[in-house]
């Protein structure tokens, strides 16, 4: 195990380090105080544990390492992740795995508005509840919800797959409930089992986009 | 004849084009959506004039007396700045926008030449990359295609805020052009309508964009350069604030940008023309201490080399060029007059780009037509033409006794027209006198 102390490393040396280890690699991050664009870049199946919260963009672009964070995280928390894993044991600040295109992001807390926003492919879990706006324009991928969602959910959403345990404010433009079919199920237990969440399936709706606007419609137009 | 006839006499309010466009509304009842630049008349550089040596300037000779072109662009923080050999890059234009083949000659040609091309919303393609020795890699709002190795494949990055064409506005690439390659790369369905988003979804603003440039130069090991670009509108504040953000290089995109598909509202109707663009930038720059140390690119319109030299007269340190790269590639040929009339439309008039029927292989994701334009010979018409570009500036520049187009100066150069002596901050012709600084 390699520590790093951000009250005496400067998050250039923690990133050159993290980015050059070797696979297998142990990390453990101290003292980051907030610091953004902690732990980026990230190519390699390492495992980094952060205790203490961090700020923007934490876990960026993350590829194959598996990084856990013991607190929160500020805004864009794992932007556009590839892959590997991303976990939070307190709350996410706005965009959390934006635009990402795989990977699974956990988020044991809240977050904020716009999680999800373009996610292109990346599985995100959030235990408690999300904010506005959120998988705005989502692509692809899962967005589970263990608590309750804010307004606007799946807005304009493509092709993602949301489930939602809790309430849901309002949903987003084309976006609307489908059916949980055994498929979805089995998908939705194999998250919830990964991110360790004992909720049952049974609980969850799931919403996707009701694809009317997938081509400019002039009768379409008063949906926006 | 209308004099003659006065039953033929033109509105000026409705002159043909515009009663043309009513009854198409009144038909479809959708605004037009189209490619290619603004097509009104602009004040453009062609306002303006160089004076050139004579009893009290001392100007260098053609062919012998060197005037050199290369510029280096990003070493503020970047640890690799990139060096070109002369000031004339190629804009952002995505595969999606232009077929495999147009990128690769653009690459071609970019190599050939010396300078650097761009990618565009969607990605990078490896016959792109293949092809450009120097590859700029747009981080757009969409983020479509967007992976960090190709960030670290990238030569410089460039944080597209807006672009000339439609500042404030997203994009749309109709589902005619997306082919199953574009929808892959873009990890949408086939055929449908993709949506560009009009503005970054993880950040808020300049304050943000600072930390959001902190995370790109982390991930890239502070080698690159970081571009900002920014669609010409309160140019002076937005190059501020790029420059207070951390940007190397600050890109400024005049209204007379093209685009691959935009509202033909938007086009014509937002933004600020590429002459009065560059002067607010160099304003900003010059006030920040940072002219020269931040470099300026300006696109917009960008035709001969005339118009590069006036550019860089007014401070910029290169420039970039789209729509008339495309037409160095063939795009707008003569040799397609008789398919373009079939479209409606006719050579040198073409603006369909988000049609996906280019005749010319251009602006096409069909296979067939995309097969039109043999690379190699592309990417050799569009060194050419950057070639040709170059001497005509290094003309012009030795013409008023420079040795390196960068020391080309507002006051070698006059106004035809008061809009554009005001506009670009130098004298109307045969006075002293530049509207908004000088009394007559």
């Amino acid at each position: 195990m390699t520590e790093i102390n951000l009250n005496t490393s400067t998050v250039r040396s923690l990133n050159e380090a993290l980015q050059g280890a070797a696979s297998g690699g142990k990390f453990s991050i101290s003292n980051t105080g907030g610091k953004h664009a902690v732990s980026v870049g990230l190519t390699t199946a390492i495992n980094v544990g952060i205790n203490g919260h961090v700020g923007y963009y934490c876990a960026g672009m993350n590829q194959q390492a598996s990084i856990a964070i013991n607190g929160n995280a500020g805004p864009g928390l794992a932007e556009n992740m590839m892959s590997g894993k991303v976990h939070v044991t307190g709350n996410a600040s706005q965009y959390a795995g934006a635009t990402a295109h795989g990977g699974l992001l956990v988020i044991e807390g809240d977050a904020s508005s716009r999680c999800g926003i373009s996610m292109k492919g990346v599985d995100i879990v959030v235990g408690g509840n999300i904010g506005h706006m959120s998988a705005f324009m989502a692509q692809s991928g899962c967005l589970v919800v263990c608590g309750d969602a804010g307004d606007a959910l799946g807005d304009s959403i493509y092709e993602a797959r949301l489930y939602v345990r809790g309430q849901v404010a309002s949903l987003g433009t084309d976006c609307i409930e489908k059916e949980m079919r055994a498929e979805h199920k089995e998908q939705l237990e194999e998250l919830l089992k990964q991110s360790e969440m004992g909720h049952n399936v049974d609980e969850f709706r799931r919403y996707g986009s009701a694809r009317k606007l997938y081509n400019f419609d002039i009768d379409q137009v008063d949906a926006y | 004849m209308s004099k003659d006839n006065p039953a033929l006499i033109e509105s000026a309010t409705f002159p043909r084009h515009v009663v043309a466009e009513i009854q198409r509304a009144a038909r479809t009842g959708i605004y037009d959506i189209r490619g290619f630049g603004a097509k009104r008349a602009l004040p453009s550089f062609d306002d303006l004039v160089f004076l050139g040596a004579s009893t009290s300037r001392y100007p260098l000779e053609g062919y012998r007396e060197k005037c050199t072109t290369e510029v280096v662009l990003g070493g503020r923080f970047a640890k690799n700045p990139i060096h070109l050999k002369t000031p004339i890059t190629i804009a952002g234009m995505s595969f999606g926008a232009l077929s495999a083949q147009a990128k690769e000659s653009l690459g071609r040609g970019a190599t050939l030449a010396g300078t650097s091309t761009t990618t565009g919303d969607g990605g990078m393609t490896p016959e792109e990359r293949g092809h450009s020795k120097i590859l700029i890699y747009q981080y757009l709002p969409s983020r479509y295609g967007m992976n960090p190795d190709d960030l670290r494949r990238a030569d410089a990055i460039e944080i597209v805020l807006g672009q000339g064409a439609k500042p404030g506005g997203g994009g749309m690439l109709l589902g005619q052009k997306i082919s199953p390659r574009v929808a892959q790369m873009r990890n949408l369905p086939e055929g449908i309508d993709q949506r560009s988003a009009c503005r970054h979804p993880d950040w808020t603003g300049p304050d943000d964009l600072e930390i959001k440039i902190q995370e790109l130069r982390e991930i890239t090991n502070w080698e690159k350069p970081i571009y900002v670009k920014v669609g010409a509108t309160r140019v002076f504040y937005d190059v501020t604030l790029a420059v207070k953000s951390g940007a190397d290089v600050v890109v400024v995109d005049g209204m007379q940008g093209g685009t691959a598909a935009t509202q033909d509202v938007f086009i014509e109707h937002v933004g600020i023309p590429t002459m009065p663009a560059v002067r607010l930038a160099v304003e900003a720059l010059v006030e920040m201490d940072m002219h020269r140390k931040v470099q300026l690119i300006v696109s917009g319109g960008i035709r001969s080399g005339a118009d590069v030299a006036k550019c860089l007269a007014l401070g910029a340190d290169a420039v970039a060029i789209g729509s008339a790269a495309l037409i160095a590639l063939g795009d707008q040929s003569p040799e397609f007059d008789e398919e373009y009339k079939a479209l409606g439309s006719a050579a040198g008039f073409w603006d369909d780009y988000q049609a996906g029927n280019d005749p010319a292989g251009i602006t096409t994701q069909d296979p067939e037509l995309a097969k039109r334009l043999d690379p190699e010979l592309g990417g050799r018409r569009l060194a050419n033409y950057l070639n040709v570009l170059t001497l005509e500036l290094q003309t012009l520049a030795r013409a008023c006794g420079k040795s390196h187009v960068h020391n080309l100066e507002p006051e070698d150069m006059v106004a035809l027209t008061m809009e554009a002596a005001a506009m670009a901050g130098v004298p109307l012709a045969g006075t002293n006198w530049i509207p908004g600084k000088s009394s007559f």
